[in-house]
C-alpha cells in the first residue's frame, strides 16, 4: 500500500512497507548511520538515525521505525517527519558524542582513515572539542583468524559484524560479550573464525576495529587507483574492485550488484592478491637438457613453432585452464582450427560436460537472484559453500525466510543452513524420498563434479527427467542448475573450446599417447604426460615446472576480457595493472605465435578479437546481462531410465582456500588453510 | 552427545532429569528459553563456576554455538567464569544498603576475605560487590550462595564468617527480630488465620453474586 | 491509616504459612469459577473500571493494557509473562508476595492470563530470589494438586499451565522486552518498538508483561468489585499498594496502604518515623531509585500517588521509599545510583553505553570535590543528550536521579567543588 508523509514539510508517497529510513533515501535527505545495513538485520542501536516523528514523545530510530507505523495526526492529518529540527540535531550530535568519547584519537595511524564512517560524519554532526575528561576506555585486541585484524579499543559496538556472522554468513563465530561499556566483540576463546566470507566484516565495520590483516599498514585509500572488474576464483563471477597502487595490487574489494554477489565477497576473491606477487614467470623458459633455462621471446616462440612444425596437426592438442578469458580460448581455437585439429578443451578437470544439449543443459538457469524465488532446492553432488560461497550465502539467505526444503546427496557437509540428507551416491536421486510435491519453484543443483564421473551422461539424463516430472522445467522456471567451479567454464563451452568426439576430453588429450605437443593455457589442475608442453600462464606451478617451453602471461588483473558467470551471465575484466617483466598479455601471445606459425590471426587490436568473437558467437554481445536459455534443446537429452548406481558423489575441492596457481601462490591462503586445518586454533 | 573424558564436563543424572524439567517448560523448539537454568545447574554442579568445560557441553546440549553460551554467561551477573570460594558472597553496595552501612561490611569482607573476585587461599571464601539483591527494607544484606543474609550489623557479618569457618550453618534471614519486612518494633498488628477469615468472610464480595 | 479490612495482601510478613490451606482462609481462590464465567469482557472491563495502575514502575493502566491483546485467537498462542525480576534500588515488595502471599498471585496468574486468552503463563523471578522461586513453585504444585491450575482450571473449562522462569543478575530484564528477550534464552537487549509485545511478545505472539503486584490485586479487585478498589486512594490514582521504605527511617518495612496517603503518615505510622525526626529528612527517593529524589522541603504535605510526584518532576515509580536524613552525603548516595545503571547497562545503544559511564565518573569526581564548577552543567547536557534517546528507560532512568540532584542540590555539589 502507498503512504502519503511530509517530510520536512513536503509530501512524499511512499510504499508502506518501506521503513522510515529508506524513504528518507528516497527522498534524497541523508541519514547518518552506523549500525544500519540493508543486507543485516536491524539493530538500531547507534541511534545516530534518530529522527522526530509528530506526536511521538521522543525522537524515534528511522531504521527501524516503519511507515506503517505511522498515524495520521488527530483531524487525519498527514503524518510528519522531520530531520532537520534542533531535537534531532541535538539527539544526533549526543549520539556522536558518546561515540567519541570512548574511540581512541588515532586516525593517522588507523588503516579505516580516509574510509572511515566515523570520521567522515564527525565532521558533520561532531563537535570540534572532547569534554569527556575521563580517561578512555581501552580494550584488548582479539585473535579472530588471519584476515582480520582487530583493534578493538576502535569499536562502536554496532554489531554489524556479529550479525553479519550469523545471519549472512551462517557460522555465528563472533559474539559480544559481557555488557554495558564492557561489552566486546570477539569470537569464542579467540578462535580463528571458519567462514570464507568473514572478509567481509572488515567492509562492514563502518571504524577501524576490524582491518584487513594482509593490508595492514600497506597504503591509504586516496593513493589508490580503483578498477572495476570480475573476480575469477570461482564461477560466480563477483564484481570486484582492484585498487592498485603503480605496479601493484593493494587490496580487492568487493562492488555492489544485487543479482550477483550483492555485496559480498569470498575470502579467496578478496585476499588473493599477494598471490599475484609471487611465484610469477615474468620471462620465457625453454627447456634445455632437462632443465628449464631463460630465454628471449624469440627464441622461445621459434621453440614453440619448431615444435608445431614437427608434430602432426592430429597429435597437437591445447587444454585452458579455469581463469582463461573468453577471448584467449577464441583465438587458440581459431589457430587450432587453422592448424587443422580440435584437440582442445576448456575442461580441465576431464570433465564430460557438453553444449551438445544448448545452453540450458549447462548453466545454472535459475539465476543467482533466482535462488530467492525457489521453493526446494536439490543438491546433487555438491558443496556449494565450498565450490561457491557467496552463492552459498544467497541460499541461506532464501532458507531464512523459511518455506525452503533441500535435499542433499552427495557429501554430507556444513553448508550453513539444515537439508535433508538423502544419501551419497546416484541411487538416491529419487523423487520417491523428496517431500517435494508441493513445491513449485525447485532448483536442481548439479555439482561440477557430477560431469567428471562415467555416468554422468545417465546422471544428467535422470536430472532432467526428475526436473519435468516435479514440473520443475517449465516456460516461466528452468531448475536444472549447474554450478561450475571454473570462471571460463561456461563461454568455453558457449563458444565451443572442446573437440567434436566428445570422447577425447581433456583427460583424453593430456595421456594420450596420440597427442605428442600439448598447449597449457593456465591449466595447472591437470597432470599432462604428452611429449612436449608449452605453458602459456602465469604462475610456476603445476604446468609450468613441466613444461617444455614457458610463455608468460598475464593474470587476470593484468588483462581485459569476456567471462561467462555459472548463470551465463556475461561480464568482464579490466586491466588493473600491467604484468611483471617480460611478461605479456596472452592475446598477443597467440597472435604473435600464430604469425609466426604463418596462420596468422589478423587482429590488430584486442577490440578486434571480442568484435570479432562477437560476430560468430553474438551471445557475447551484451555485457551484464543472461542470454536466456533455450529450454527446447534439452530434449536432446536421451531419457534413458539409467540404472543408477551406488558410487559415492566425491568434491574434488579437498582446500577451499588451494585451488589455483594464484591461490598456492598466496602466503595468507596457505595461512587460512593452516588454520582451517587446526580447527580455528592460532598454533594447532 | 558428549564424550566423556575427565576433562569434559557432563551433567549427573540427578541434574540432568532436572535439565529435561526445565526444557519442557518451553513451547516444542523453544528449549534455548532454558539456557539460563541450565546453566545455573551446571555451575552448582562444578563448584560455582562456569569453566569452558561447562560452556562447551552446555552448547552442545543445547545445540548452539559456544559464543552464544559465552555471551549469555557473561551478560548475567551471577554466573562465574572463575573459580569461587565454598561460600560465595554477594555483598550488596547499591544506595538503599550503602546508607543502611554496607560499606563497613564490604570492610570487613575485605579484611577477612580478601580482594574481591579472589577466592581466600583456604578456598572457603570469595566476595564481590552486586548491585540491588532486591531486600532493600533488609537492609544491609549480603547473599551467600543462595540465601539471604539481612538486617546485618557488622558483629552479625563477623559472626557469619566466624561460623562459616567452623562449619557451623548461621542463621539465614533477617538478624532483627523480624520474620520479614515488617517494621522490627512490632507496631503492626498481627492476625492469626481464623481472625483472618473472620474479616474475610465479613467482607462484600459483589463480584461473586451472579 | 488503611483499615484492616480493605487490605488485600492479609500474610505480607509470612506471619501465617503461605500454604494452600492457610491462603484459603485468607480468601484466595475463593469462588475462582465465577469470576471466570462472568466473562474475558467482564473481567478486562472490571479492571479498567478499577483504576488500577501498573504497579511495575510505569503505571499504565493495567485493564487498558490487557484490552490491547487481540480479541480471537489467531495461529499464535497468547501469552502472559509476569515480570518478578523486582530489581529497583529500594524495592523489595513483591519478594515478599512470592514467598508469602503466592496462591494469591497464582490465582491473579490465572485470571488475567483467562482474560486475556493466554493458556500458559511464565513468571520471570530474578535470578538471586532462590528461595522464592522455589517457595512459588511449591505454591504452583499445590494449586495443580487442587485443580485450580493446569487442566480445566477451577472446573473453569480453560486450560491453565504456570510456570516459573529465573534470571542471572540483570537489571535489564525488568525491562518488559528485555525479559522476553531473557526469556527466550538470550541477553537481556531491550526490543525496539514497535512492535510491543501485544503484538509480537514472546516467541513472536502476542504477550502481555505484568507487574507481580498487579497482577496479584485482580482477584480481590473482581471478588469485592471495581467500585471499592476505585473508591480507595485518589481519582486516577485509585487502590491500595505495597510501598517499600527504606533508608534512614527507625524501622524499615514493606506496608501496603492506600494510594495517595502522605508521605509523612506513610513514614511515621508505619516506618518509625525518618531517623532523628522528622525535621532531619534531607530528601527522599520517593519511588524507586529510578525517580528524581524530593528535597525535605517538598516532603511537607507530599501526596504519595502517580500524579502528584509526577507534578514535582518525580514519580511514584515501585513506591519505594528511600528516605535520607541529614547525615547522608546526597551527591555520594546519588553517584552511587549512578554506578548502578553504569553497572546495569546492557551496552546495547551508545547514549546508554557510554552516557552512563560518563555519568558515573563526573558524579564519582564530584563526590571527591575534583571536578570544576562547569561540569555540573555540562553533566546536565550529559543527562538530556541521554534522555530521550536510548531503545528502553534506563537510559531514562539513569539521567534521572542525576537531574533531580542538580535540581535541588546544586549548592551542595558547588559547595564542595569550591572547597
Amino acid at each position: 500500500m502507498s503512504k502519503k508523509i511530509l517530510i520536512n514539510g513536503n509530501e512524499f508517497e511512499f510504499e508502506d512497507n518501506l521503513t522510515l529510513i529508506q524513504a528518507l533515501e528516497f527522498a534524497d535527505i541523508e541519514v547518518p548511520r552506523f549500525c544500519y545495513h540493508d543486507k543485516l538485520s536491524i539493530a538500531g542501536n547507534c541511534r545516530m538515525c534518530l529522527v522526530e516523528v509528530k506526536g511521538a514523545p521522543k525522537p524515534v530510530a528511522s531504521c527501524h521505525f516503519s511507515l506503517s507505523d505511522l498515524r495520521p495526526g488527530p483531524n487525519g492529518e498527514l503524518p510528519e517527519v522531520f530531520t532537520n529540527t534542533d531535537s534531532v540535531h541535538h539527539a544526533r550530535k549526543g549520539a556522536m558524542e558518546f561515540l567519541l568519547v570512548n574511540h581512541p584519537l588515532d586516525c593517522p595511524i588507523c588503516d579505516q582513515g580516509g574510509e572511515c564512517d566515523l570520521q567522515d560524519q564527525a565532521l558533520h554532526y561532531g563537535i570540534n572539542k572532547s569534554r569527556y575528561k575521563e580517561n578512555k576506555r581501552a580494550v584488548d585486541n582479539k585473535y579472530i583468524g588471519p584476515l582480520v585484524k582487530t583493534t578493538m579499543t576502535r569499536c562502536i559496538h554496532c554489531t554489524r559484524c556479529v550479525r553479519f556472522t550469523s545471519e549472512v554468513a551462517g557460522t555465528g563465530e563472533l559474539g559480544a560479550i559481557h555488557r554495558g561499556e564492557n561489552m566486546e566483540i570477539t569470537t569464542y576463546l579467540e578462535k580463528g573464525m571458519s567462514s570464507e566470507l568473514q572478509g567481509n566484516v572488515i567492509d562492514l565495520c563502518p571504524v577501524g576495529a576490524l582491518t584487513s590483516k594482509p593490508y595492514e599498514f600497506q597504503a591509504r585509500p586516496w593513493e589508490l587507483t580503483k578498477t572495476e572488474s570480475i573476480d575469477v576464483m570461482d564461477a560466480l563471477g563477483s564484481n570486484i574492485r582492484i585498487d592498485s597502487k603503480g605496479s601493484e595490487v593493494m587490496r580487492i574489494m568487493p562492488r555492489f550488484n544485487e543479482d550477483v554477489n550483492e555485496e559480498w565477497i569470498s575470502d579467496k576473491t578478496r585476499f588473493i592478491w599477494d598471490g599475484l606477487k609471487s611465484q610469477r614467470i615474468d620471462e620465457p623458459y625453454i627447456r634445455k637438457d632437462g632443465k628449464l633455462v631463460k630465454a628471449t621471446w624469440d627464441e622461445a616462440l621459434n621453440k614453440v613453432v619448431e615444435l608445431v612444425k614437427n608434430t602432426k596437426p592430429s597429435k597437437i592438442g591445447a587444454i585452458a585452464g579455469d581463469m582463461t578469458t573468453a577471448e584467449e580460448m577464441y583465438l587458440m581455437k581459431l589457430l587450432f582450427d587453422k592448424l587443422g585439429t580440435d584437440l582442445y578443451d576448456c575442461r580441465q578437470d576431464g570433465s564430460y560436460i557438453t553444449n551438445k544439449f544448448g545452453r540450458a543443459s549447462y548453466i545454472f538457469n535459475p539465476s543467482i537472484s533466482g535462488i530467492e524465488e525457489a521453493d526446494g532446492l536439490v543438491i546433487i553432488g555438491s558443496n556449494p559453500r565450498i565450490e561457491c560461497p557467496v552463492l552459498n550465502a544467497r541460499i541461506r539467505k532464501r532458507w531464512l525466510t523459511g518455506n525452503l526444503k533441500i535435499f542433499n546427496i552427495g557429501q554430507e557437509n556444513d553448508l550453513t543452513y539444515e537439508y535433508i540428507h538423502l544419501g551419497k551416491s546416484p541411487e538416491q536421486i529419487n523423487l520417491k524420498s523428496m517431500d517435494i510435491n508441493n513445491c513449485k519453484n525447485i532448483i536442481w543443483l548439479i555439482g561440477d563434479d557430477v560431469f567428471t564421473r562415467d555416468d554422468s551422461n545417465d546422471l544428467l539424463s535422470h536430472i532432467v527427467e526428475s526436473a519435468k516430472k516435479t514440473n520443475s522445467i517449465r516456460d516461466d522456471w528452468n531448475g536444472l542448475a549447474i554450478l561450475h567451479k571454473s570462471a571460463s567454464r561456461v563461454a568455453g563451452l558457449d563458444l565451443g573450446f572442446l573437440p567434436e568426439d566428445s570422447k577425447k576430453n581433456a583427460k583424453y588429450i593430456a595421456n594420450s599417447k596420440n597427442v605428442d605437443l600439448l598447449f597449457l593455457m593456465d591449466a595447472d589442475e591437470i597432470d599432462a604426460d604428452n611429449k612436449y608442453k608449452v605453458y602459456i600462464g602465469s604462475h610456476g606451478d603445476k604446468g609450468a615446472t613441466s613444461a617444455d617451453v614457458i610463455l608468460p602471461g598475464a593474470c587476470y588483473t593484468e588483462k581485459n576480457g569476456f567471462f561467462m558467470n555459472t548463470e551465463g551471465r556475461l561480464q568482464q575484466i579490466n586491466r588493473a595493472v600491467f604484468p611483471p617483466g617480460d611478461a605479456k598479455d596472452n592475446w598477443k601471445i597467440i597472435i604473435e605465435l600464430s604469425k609466426r606459425l604463418k596462420k596468422s590471426l589478423n587482429f590488430v587490436s584486442f577490440d578486434d578479437v571480442r568484435k570479432d568473437l562477437q560476430k560468430k558467437f553474438p551471445i557475447f554481445e551484451d555485457v551484464g546481462v543472461i542470454q536466456a536459455a533455450d529450454q527446447s534443446q534439452l530434449s536432446k537429452i536421451e531419457i534413458k531410465y539409467p540404472k543408477l548406481n551406488d558410487v559415492e558423489f566425491e568434491n574434488s575441492i579437498k582446500d577451499f582456500y588451494l585451488t589455483n596457481p594464484i591461490t598456492r601462490a598466496s602466503k595468507i591462503m596457505a595461512e587460512c588453510s593452516m588454520q582451517k586445518k587446526n580447527n580455528g586454533n592460532i598454533n594447532g | 552427545m558428549v564424550e566423556l573424558n575427565d576433562k569434559n564436563f557432563s551433567f549427573t543424572k540427578e541434574n540432568l532429569k532436572i535439565a529435561e524439567i526445565e526444557i519442557k517448560k518451553y513451547p516444542e523448539g523453544r528449549g534455548g528459553s532454558a539456557i539460563i537454568s541450565l546453566l545455573w545447574i551446571a555451575q552448582k554442579q562444578n563448584e560455582g563456576w562456569l569453566s569452558p568445560e561447562v560452556i562447551d557441553y552446555i552448547a552442545k546440549y543445547l545445540g548452539t554455538s559456544q559464543i552464544r553460551v559465552m555471551e549469555i554467561a557473561t551478560f548475567y551477573t551471577m554466573f562465574n567464569l572463575k573459580p569461587v570460594g565454598k561460600y560465595h558472597f554477594q555483598m550488596c553496595g547499591t544506595t538503599p544498603c550503602m546508607l543502611s552501612g554496607s560499606n563497613e561490611l564490604k570492610k570487613i569482607l575485605q579484611n577477612e576475605i580478601g580482594e574481591q573476585n579472589t577466592v581466600s587461599t583456604d578456598r572457603l571464601f570469595s566476595w564481590v560487590e552486586v548491585e540491588c539483591l532486591g531486600a532493600c527494607c533488609n537492609a544491609p544484606v549480603v547473599q551467600i550462595n543462595d540465601d539471604y543474609y539481612e538486617d546485618l550489623e557488622p558483629t552479625d557479618l563477623i559472626n557469619i564468617l566466624k561460623d562459616l569457618r567452623n562449619n557451623k550453618t548461621p542463621k539465614i534471614g533477617s538478624y532483627k527480630k523480624r520474620v520479614s519486612s515488617e517494621p522490627v518494633d512490632n507496631n503492626i498488628q498481627t492476625q492469626t488465620d481464623k481472625e483472618i477469615e473472620d474479616i474475610v468472610k465479613r467482607r462484600n464480595k459483589p463480584g461473586l453474586s451472579v | 491509616m488503611l483499615k484492616l479490612e480493605n487490605r488485600i495482601f492479609t500474610n505480607i510478613y509470612g506471619h501465617n504459612s503461605p500454604d494452600l490451606k492457610s491462603a484459603l482462609k485468607r480468601g484466595n481462590w475463593d469462588s475462582t469459577k465465577i469470576l471466570m464465567d462472568k466473562g474475558k469482557d467482564w473481567i478486562i472491563e472490571e479492571m479498567k473500571a478499577s483504576g488500577l495502575r501498573g504497579r511495575g514502575g510505569a503505571g499504565f493502566p493495567t485493564g487498558l493494557k490487557w484490552s490491547f491483546m487481540p480479541k480471537e485467537v489467531g495461529e499464535r498462542p497468547h501469552y502472559l509473562v509476569v515480570n518478578a525480576d523486582e530489581s529497583e534500588p529500594g524495592t523489595c515488595k513483591d519478594r515478599e508476595i512470592l514467598r508469602h502471599e503466592p496462591h494469591q498471585f497464582i490465582e491473579g496468574c490465572l485470571l488475567a492470563s483467562y482474560a486475556m486468552s493466554a493458556h500458559a503463563c511464565y513468571v520471570y523471578v530474578r535470578g538471586e530470589y532462590v528461595f522464592e522461586r522455589v517457595a512459588l513453585q511449591k505454591a504452583i504444585d499445590e494449586a495443580y494438586e487442587a485443580g485450580f491450575v493446569g487442566k480445566n482450571a477451577c472446573k473453569s473449562g480453560w486450560d491453565f499451565d504456570i510456570y516459573v522462569h529465573h534470571g542471572a543478575g540483570a537489571y535489564i530484564c525488568g525491562e518488559e522486552t528485555a525479559l522476553l528477550e531473557s526469556l527466550e534464552g538470550k541477553k537481556g537487549m531491550p526490543r525496539l518498538k514497535p512492535p510491543f509485545p501485544a503484538n509480537c511478545g514472546l516467541y513472536g505472539c502476542p504477550t502481555t508483561v505484568n507487574n507481580v503486584e498487579s497482577i496479584s490485586v485482580a482477584p480481590e479487585i473482581l471478588r469485592r468489585g471495581a467500585d471499592w478498589f476505585s473508591s480507595l486512594g485518589k481519582p486516577n490514582n485509585t487502590g491500595t499498594k505495597l510501598f517499600c521504605i527504606s533508608g534512614h527511617v527507625n524501622t524499615p518495612c514493606n506496608v501496603e496502604e492506600e494510594m495517595g496517603i502522605s508521605l509523612r503518615e506513610l513514614l511515621e505510622k508505619h516506618a518509625g518515623g525518618v531517623r532523628g525526626g522528622w525535621d532531619n529528612l534531607l530528601a527522599v527517593i520517593p519511588g524507586g531509585s529510578s525517580v528524581p529524589c524530593l528535597p525535605a522541603d517538598q516532603c511537607q504535605n507530599l501526596s504519595m500517588d502517580f500524579d502528584t510526584l509526577k507534578e514535582l518532576k518525580s514519580g511514584l515509580g515501585t513506591a519505594a521509599v528511600i528516605v535520607m536524613d541529614k547525615s547522608t552525603d546526597i551527591v555520594n548516595a546519588i553517584a552511587r545510583l549512578s554506578y548502578f545503571y553504569k553497572h546495569e547497562s546492557c551496552g546495547q545503544c551508545t547514549p546508554c553505553r557510554e552516557g552512563t559511564g560518563w555519568m558515573w565518573r563526573v558524579m564519582d569526581r564530584m563526590v571527591k570535590g575534583d571536578a570544576s564548577i562547569d561540569e555540573i552543567d555540562m553533566l546536565q547536557e550529559v543527562t538530556k543528550q541521554v534522555e530521550g534517546h536510548t531503545i528502553c528507560a534506563l537510559g531514562d532512568a539513569a539521567a534521572w536521579p542525576i537531574q533531580g540532584l542538580i535540581r535541588h542540590f546544586r549548592t551542595e555539589i558547588e559547595n564542595r567543588l569550591t572547597k
